[in-house]
C-alpha cells in the first residue's frame, strides 16, 4: 500500500485522446490510473505555461496528446502545436528537468490500445524517475 | 568611429531639415562611462548630441514599438533585425522608416571592464583597435577584442540586414565562429548537473525585469508576470519562481531573438541570460533552419509550420 504513486498530468484533445480515453474505458482495457486528464479544445491551445503549473504544483510527470498530423479537427492547430512542443522539450531539458517527464503523443479517437499502451509508457518511465526534486515551490504561500 | 558620427550627422541632420522624418533616434552620451543612453532628436539642432562609439550596446527596436510618426533611426546589425521583426510582427511600418544602416564593430562589455579596476571609471575613450579607461590614479589601454560583449564576439550579422542609406561601408562578415560552443557544453551536461548550473546561474536574480524591458521583443500590454488572474509565474524571489521567469521570458524569444545581448547588458547581477535564449536560437535554426530577422517575407517559426517538421520525440 506504501508504494509510491506517481502522479502525471494528462492534457488531451477534445476531438481525439480524449475519445481514446473514453473508448479505452467502454471496452474495459487495463492500464495504470496516474494519470490526472485534462481536457483540452487543441493541442493548438496548449501553453507552456499550462505544462510549467502543473509542474509547479508538484505533477511527477506530464503528457500531452492530441491528433496525428493532418487529422486536426481545426485544420493545423496540431502542426503548430508540435513546433512549439518542440522547443519547449529541449528547452526544459536544457534546464535540468530529465526526459521521460515529458510526453507526447499523437492517438486518434479509435485508438484505444494505442492509447492504454502510451498510459502504460509514460506511467513507467515516470515511476523508473522516481519523485522529482526540482520545480517544486518550497517556499510558504503569501496571500 | 569619428568618420561614422559625421556621417550619421550629416543623414540625421539632413532628414530633419527636410522634413523626411519627425524624429531621429541614435545615441547621446550618458552620464556615466560606457552607458550611451537613447537620444530622440526632434529638431536639427539637436543632431549635434548625438554619438556613436563602442557602448552604442542597447537594442534601439525597443523605442519604435507602436509609433505612429515618420522616424529616422540609427541601426546597427542586430538593431535592423530587431526591425524586421517589429515589422513582421506589425509594430511598426515599413514605409514609416528611415533606416540609417551602420555596420557595427562590436560594443564592449561594461561588466568585464568594470570587474578589472578596483577604482571608480571616470572617463573611456578609444582609437579604432584600443579602449583606453581612466580613472582616479590610473590609465589603461585594453586591446577592444578582448573586452567586446560575448554576442558581438561571435556575431556574424554585423551589417544592417535592411536600410536606406548607409553611414559606414558594409564590413566583411565573420566567418567560421562557433556560436554555439557554451550550449552546446550545457546539452552534454546530465540533468541534476544541469540543474545545478542554472541554479548557480539565477542565484544572484533579483527579479528587476531590466532583461524584459531592454529586450525589443517584450511588448505585450500585460507582460506574463504581471498577470494575477490567474498568476502563471510567483512573483516571489523563490528560486523556483525566478527559474519559471527566465524559462517563459526565453520562450517568449523563441525564433525572434537576434542574440543582441541587450538583456544581459542590461542585467545588474551580470547574470548569463542569454543562455537560455541561445538555446532556442539554435534549436529553431536546426530544426527549422530559421535566424530571426534577416528576411520580410517569411514567417516566424512559431507563426507557420511544415507538413514534415521533425516529430520523433512524439509517440
Amino acid at each position: 500500500m506504501n508504494e509510491w504513486k506517481p502522479r502525471i498530468v494528462g492534457f488531451l484533445c477534445n476531438w481525439c485522446s480524449y475519445g481514446a480515453a473514453d473508448l479505452a474505458g467502454v471496452s474495459r482495457m487495463q492500464y495504470p490510473p496516474n494519470v490526472r486528464v485534462i481536457r483540452i479544445p487543441c493541442t493548438g491551445r496548449m501553453s507552456p505555461k499550462f505544462i510549467l503549473a502543473a509542474f509547479m504544483k508538484g505533477a511527477d510527470g506530464v503528457w500531452i496528446s492530441g491528433c496525428h498530423p493532418g487529422d486536426c479537427h481545426y485544420m493545423e492547430g496540431n502542426y503548430y502545436a508540435r513546433r512549439k512542443f518542440a522547443l519547449f522539450k529541449n528547452l526544459i531539458e536544457y534546464m535540468g528537468i530529465e526526459p521521460g517527464r515529458l510526453h507526447f503523443s499523437w492517438i486518434s479517437s479509435a485508438e484505444s490500445t494505442k492509447f492504454a499502451s502510451v498510459v502504460n509508457e509514460v506511467t513507467s518511465a515516470v515511476k523508473a524517475l522516481g519523485p522529482r526534486e526540482h520545480f517544486i515551490k518550497t517556499m510558504p504561500r503569501v496571500a | 568611429m569619428s568618420e561614422y558620427l559625421s556621417k550619421i550627422k550629416e543623414i540625421s541632420e539632413r532628414l530633419l531639415k527636410e522634413e523626411k522624418v519627425e524624429i531621429i533616434i541614435g545615441f547621446r552620451k550618458g552620464t556615466v562611462p560606457m552607458m550611451n543612453e537613447p537620444c530622440f532628436a526632434k529638431t536639427p539642432e539637436q543632431v549635434k548630441e548625438l554619438v556613436w562609439d563602442s557602448n552604442c550596446g542597447i537594442n534601439l527596436a525597443n523605442y519604435l514599438t507602436d509609433r505612429k510618426e515618420k522616424i529616422g533611426i540609427i541601426a546597427k546589425g542586430c538593431d535592423s533585425r530587431n526591425i524586421v521583426t517589429h515589422i513582421i510582427e506589425n509594430k511598426i511600418k515599413r514605409e514609416q522608416l528611415f533606416i540609417i544602416g551602420v555596420s557595427c564593430k562590436g560594443m564592449i562589455d561594461k561588466n568585464k571592464i568594470t570587474s578589472m579596476f578596483e577604482n571608480e571609471i571616470n572617463e573611456v575613450s578609444e582609437d579604432e583597435e584600443n579602449i583606453i579607461v581612466k580613472g582616479e590614479g590610473f590609465e589603461k589601454t585594453l586591446n577592444k577584442n578582448d573586452v567586446l560583449q560575448e554576442n558581438c564576439k561571435i556575431c556574424v550579422h554585423r551589417n544592417p540586414v535592411i536600410y536606406d542609406e548607409l553611414a559606414a561601408d558594409l564590413l566583411v562578415e565573420q566567418k567560421d565562429v562557433d556560436r554555439y560552443e557554451d550550449v552546446r557544453k550545457i546539452e552534454a551536461m546530465a540533468p541534476e548537473d544541469k540543474w545545478n548550473y542554472f541554479d548557480d546561474i539565477l542565484s544572484d536574480c533579483i527579479r528587476c525585469y531590466a532583461c524584459r524591458n531592454a529586450c525589443p521583443l517584450c511588448y505585450c500590454p500585460t507582460c506574463f508576470v504581471d498577470e494575477s488572474r490567474p498568476q502563471w509565474v510567483g512573483k516571489s524571489i523563490d528560486p523556483v519562481d525566478t527559474r519559471t521567469f527566465h524559462f517563459l521570458r526565453a520562450y517568449h524569444c523563441a525564433g525572434r531573438c537576434t542574440d543582441c545581448g541587450a538583456c544581459e547588458r542590461a542585467c545588474p547581477m551580470g547574470i548569463k541570460v542569454r543562455t537560455f535564449t541561445k538555446k532556442l536560437g539554435k534549436d529553431c535554426l536546426e530544426l527549422y533552419g530559421w535566424e530571426a530577422g534577416l528576411s520580410l517575407d517569411e514567417r516566424p517559426p512559431l507563426d507557420t509550420y511544415r507538413p514534415d517538421d521533425p516529430e520523433d520525440f512524439i509517440k
